[in-house]
């Protein structure tokens, strides 16, 4: 299907006329808010566009949209979007969607939707907690978190939202901080235009039930030395001044530092996003503080062919050569005459 | 091979006619039992006779051979006039093995035809099936009519010269059990061996060898002594004039919904996730391409029905189906559908339950779930099938009234309907009702108002169904409560209780659609049976004979559950007994108890198996006044 040609909109354009309920504060408002601006930048109309979302705080997302939009139940998004996918491939699909939402509840559905490569840009919101149930830990909780439903500690061990995304056959895989709208602003125009499913982890923070979760990368003081911005066949330098790097060792990461032990700019990591082999994905997708910074942009972007164009191929490759002829189906092959 | 000559040859045998016949075949599932029975069953039906069948297979794929677990039946029953049901009882059972014996001898009359292939009677068989002594020889089979064939030799004299494997030979031997039953009941060998000619078209050794076993069978009935007389079905003669097919109850399903997605001008999405019974009609649908129907094998039973409401969102006709387990699974989105008013069909295929239950066999205990299984105040219109062939104008149905009235529907079918058989008169597509969407399509059609995505058809109570894609009709659904006519999120008490009041309202608005109930005898009397779903045949066929026998007594169908029609009420207060049978633990016969206030009595039997004509003129004439 051809893409329409842009038009000229404005983020407003993509506002609806519903009071939005989020908490004061919620990052929830800043991720709003660089959608909008991407679908202004990018030029497709609202209608058509469909934001389709679970349940949970980022899920209301659709209400927030003038697009058409689908709240729909507990972790089934990635399901609903799927068959609307299928059903109106001439529309854009954005799916809002939290940790709790894809990660538990949906896991099953989400691992699905990227293994299929149905075109769907998927916003996961991470915010590290279950926020709609007020404070339980959430399966990207940090191990040994104390939480309402944990009041000793929480003994589940963590996903990585990005390392279960390549493991699970993703083919885009993003990453910004609801704070940092530049960084936000290219992974959601790169996403955009990527046809295939569009995972995008955003760390976003819940300030009521788990305030500051990201701040030992989201503050400005410290981002650059704990985030690192990854750029397609640019090598991998990252700090204030851009005085580290990072190389690799076999399959293993390592920091360095620009100029120590004989080591430059040649020693790190080209990051490769079109690299066909998940295993670099997933390296990034798991590095992490204090050892590493936290990879922050478009991790990977390698092109398959999407669900919804092979489906709808084959349905309209069959219906070019056979002939749709509803008496002869219920005729079936032996049909006999009575009377 | 010269087929025509096979059916053309003088038998100096004589015939004797018989109005109809049971026959069930019975064998491990490697034997080809059932393909054994379909080929019987299409040759009866090519003869003019009306059919029925009733496959009963095990849940096991290949239980180990010889295994009482590893039994598959098939039984048919081909008749002279129009029939209902697939039997009650066999008039001719043929056992491959002493396991399919000792499973399937008590569906044989006294007095039947019993057919056992004695090879296969060995000591280490006749352990595994429980026989401490050959039933064949120690005389505890004489109230039947034995006969013994030495099947596995014989079908290896056949092919002694063709250096077949021995395990290729075994496989072969159903053809000559079908070769014998086929010349005992005068069948037309032409379309088996059609069959055979395309089955095997690429291994001319196995054409070869299955034409020739299929031969020796029927030259066996033929010369030995031990069949003194051929039997003869005449064709039906009280069949409704036109062209016929034979159709499963899942092949009927799958047809009824590509034909009203066509009726429609909608796009057919199937979502489903394998299980038995169900996956045949994922099996047919995903055939069916050049219909323009998409099929979505997902990834789980939740997600196959979610998919099915998004493409339902997306204005194609979503459709989902299940069986067992899978309708509770699915129980939580079809209370989204419920709430975001869009229409979907949901065909549950019962099957035993709880849990896993009993995958491969029949049950009707879905019913209050269908009704009432969901969080909330939650109605969709329900309806059930009856027979195979009815499961068309039933899937045809419920997409209507979905799509009519923006609501689920949930189509019950069941395990022996899903793979039991019947002819089916083949309707005109021409002719099919009409199915009309009425998409709101266009932003002119709102003459410059606001758009109001549950604003009210006054007759339907429906909501728009609205097209996406096109400028001006953006707009939100979900599943929190929603105002009326704006569509907007509402936790405002009084909507909440008006919404509830409106979402049955419009499930009962169906009913004012519904034709009047056709009661089968006298219009008031002494009882009256009411079914829903497969036992239909059973009862009809139970409540004619004790009319016949000048009994007061009348049937009537429920076809639609939910609603239930207007003038169910009346019709049952016309008679001085109800009696309600059912294959669960008494469901119809609660929900007519507590919609009429009436005395209705309950019969029950809950075995995974069909009920019987037999049972139920018994039940019948228990609960006759005196």
């Amino acid at each position: 299907m051809t893409a329409p040609a842009p038009v000229a909109l404005k983020p407003k354009d993509f506002q609806t006329d519903q009071d939005v309920r989020w908490c004061p504060g919620c990052g929830d408002y800043a991720i709003l808010a660089a959608v909008q601006r991407a679908l202004a930048k990018q030029g497709v109309p609202g209608h058509l566009i469909a934001t389709v979302a679970g349940i949970g705080c980022s899920s209301r997302f659709p209400y927030y949209m003038n697009t058409f939009g689908f709240h729909s139940i507990h972790g089934r998004a990635p399901a609903i979007a799927t068959g609307l996918k299928i059903a109106r491939p001439d529309l854009q699909i954005w799916m809002a969607t939290g940790d709790g939402d894809s990660l538990s509840i949906g896991g099953n559905h989400f691992i699905h939707l990227l293994r299929r490569n149905v075109d769907i840009k998927v916003l996961l919101f991470n915010n590290r907690i279950y926020g709609l149930t007020k404070g339980q830990y959430s399966p990207t909780s940090e191990f040994g978190k104390k939480t309402k439903s944990t009041p000793y500690g929480s003994v589940d061990h963590p996903f990585k939202p990005a390392a279960v995304a390549v493991g699970a056959e993703a083919g885009f895989v993003g990453r910004f901080i609801d704070v940092d709208a530049k960084v936000g602003a290219e992974v959601l125009a790169a996403a955009a235009a990527y046809k295939g499913t569009a995972f995008i982890e955003i760390y976003q923070n819940c300030n009521i039930f788990n305030d500051g979760a990201w701040d030992h990368l989201a503050v400005k003081e410290v981002r650059a030395e704990q985030t690192i911005l990854l750029e397609h066949g640019q090598p991998m330098l990252f700090g204030a001044n851009r005085d580290k790097g990072v190389r690799l060792v076999g399959t293993r990461p390592q920091v360095f530092q620009l100029g120590h032990d004989g080591l430059g700019i040649g020693d790190a990591w080209v990051h490769d996003a079109h690299d066909a082999d998940p295993v670099r994905a997933f390296l990034l997708a798991r590095m992490e503080g204090p050892e590493f910074p936290t990879p922050m942009g478009v991790l990977r972007s390698v092109q398959r062919p999407a669900y919804d164009e092979l489906i709808n191929a084959q349905v309209a490759e069959v219906a070019a050569r056979k002939p749709a002829d509803l008496q002869k189906l219920l005729d079936g092959p032996h049909p006999w005459l009575v009377g | 091979m010269d087929g025509q000559g096979l059916a053309a040859a003088a038998s100096h045998k004589p015939t004797e006619t018989r109005e109809a016949v049971v026959i069930r075949f019975a064998g491990d599932s490697g034997d080809g039992i059932q393909l054994t029975g379909a080929q019987f069953t299409a040759a009866s039906a090519a003869v003019g006779n009306d059919t029925a069948t009733f496959p009963d297979f095990p849940a096991e794929i290949r239980a180990p051979a010889g295994t009482l677990a590893g039994v598959s039946g098939y039984q048919l029953h081909f008749s002279s006039r129009d029939i209902l049901t697939p039997g009650d009882r066999a008039d001719v059972l043929v056992v491959m093995n002493p396991a399919a014996l000792a499973a399937h001898r008590r569906w044989l009359q006294r007095n039947g035809v019993l057919i056992a292939n004695r090879d296969a009677f060995t000591s280490k068989n006749l352990a595994m099936a429980g026989y401490a002594a050959d039933p064949l020889s120690d005389g505890t089979l004489d109230e039947y009519q034995l006969f013994c064939v030495d099947l596995s030799r014989l079908t290896g004299d056949a092919l002694q010269d063709l250096g077949l494997s021995s395990k290729e030979v075994e496989r072969c031997k159903n053809y000559f059990a079908l070769g014998l039953v086929f010349w005992l009941f005068e069948r037309k060998p032409d379309l088996v061996l059609r069959e055979i000619d395309q089955k095997f078209a690429s291994k001319p050794i196995l054409r070869e060898a299955n034409l020739r076993v299929f031969r020796a069978g029927w030259d066996y009935g033929e010369n030995t002594e031990l069949f003194r007389i051929r039997y003869r079905v005449p064709a039906a003669s009280d069949i409704a004039p036109g062209r016929y097919r034979s159709i499963s109850g899942n092949e009927a399903t799958a047809l009824g919904l590509v034909a009203a997605s066509q009726k429609a001008g909608l796009a057919l999405f199937y979502g489903s996730y394998p299980i038995t019974p169900a996956s045949d009609i994922l099996h047919y649908l995903a055939g069916y391409k050049e219909f323009g129907v998409r099929t979505f094998q997902a990834e789980d039973e939740i997600a196959a029905v979610c998919a099915a409401i998004g493409a339902s969102f997306g204005n194609q006709l979503g459709v989902t189906a299940t069986s067992g387990p899978g309708i509770a699974l699915k129980s939580e989105a079809i209370g989204l559908a419920v709430m975001t008013e869009l229409p979907l069909v949901i065909v549950d295929v019962q099957r035993g339950g709880p849990s896993t239950g009993l995958p491969t066999k029949t049950e009707q205990a879905d019913l209050l779930q269908a009704l009432y299984g969901r969080n909330g105040e939650c109605p969709v219109a329900v309806l059930a099938i009856q027979s195979p062939a009815d499961a068309f104008a039933c899937a045809y149905e419920a997409c209507r009234i979905a799509v009519q009235y923006r609501v689920p529907v949930l189509l019950l079918s069941d395990g022996s309907i899903a793979n039991g058989a019947e002819p089916w008169r083949i309707p005109d597509a021409a002719a099919l009702p009409a199915i009309d969407p009425a998409l709101l399509d266009s932003a002119e059609a709102l003459n410059g108002e606001p758009l109001q995505p549950y604003a009210r058809d006054p007759e339907t109570l429906a909501r728009p169904w609205i097209k996406l894609g096109v400028a001006g009709l953006e707009h939100r659904i979900g599943g929190i409560e929603k105002w009326d006519k704006t569509g907007h999120i509402s936790y405002d008490a009084a909507n909440h209780h008006a919404m509830v009041k409106l979402r049955q309202a419009k499930v009962d608005a169906i009913a004012k659609t519904l034709p009047p109930s056709a009661v089968t005898g006298p219009d008031s009397g002494d009882l009256l049976v009411v079914t829903w779903g497969s036992p239909w045949g059973s009862a009809l066929t139970a409540v004619l004979e004790l009319q016949a026998e000048g009994k007061s007594v009348a049937h009537l169908q429920l076809r639609w559950l939910s609603p239930l029609p207007a003038d169910v009420g009346d019709i049952l207060g016309r008679y001085k007994r109800v009696l309600v049978p059912e294959i669960n633990n008494g469901q119809l016969v609660k929900v007519l108890r507590a919609a009429y206030a009436m005395d209705c009595q309950g019969y029950q039997r809950i075995a995974g198996q069909p009920l019987t004509v037999g049972e139920l003129k018994a039940a019948i004439v228990e609960h006759l006044p005196a």
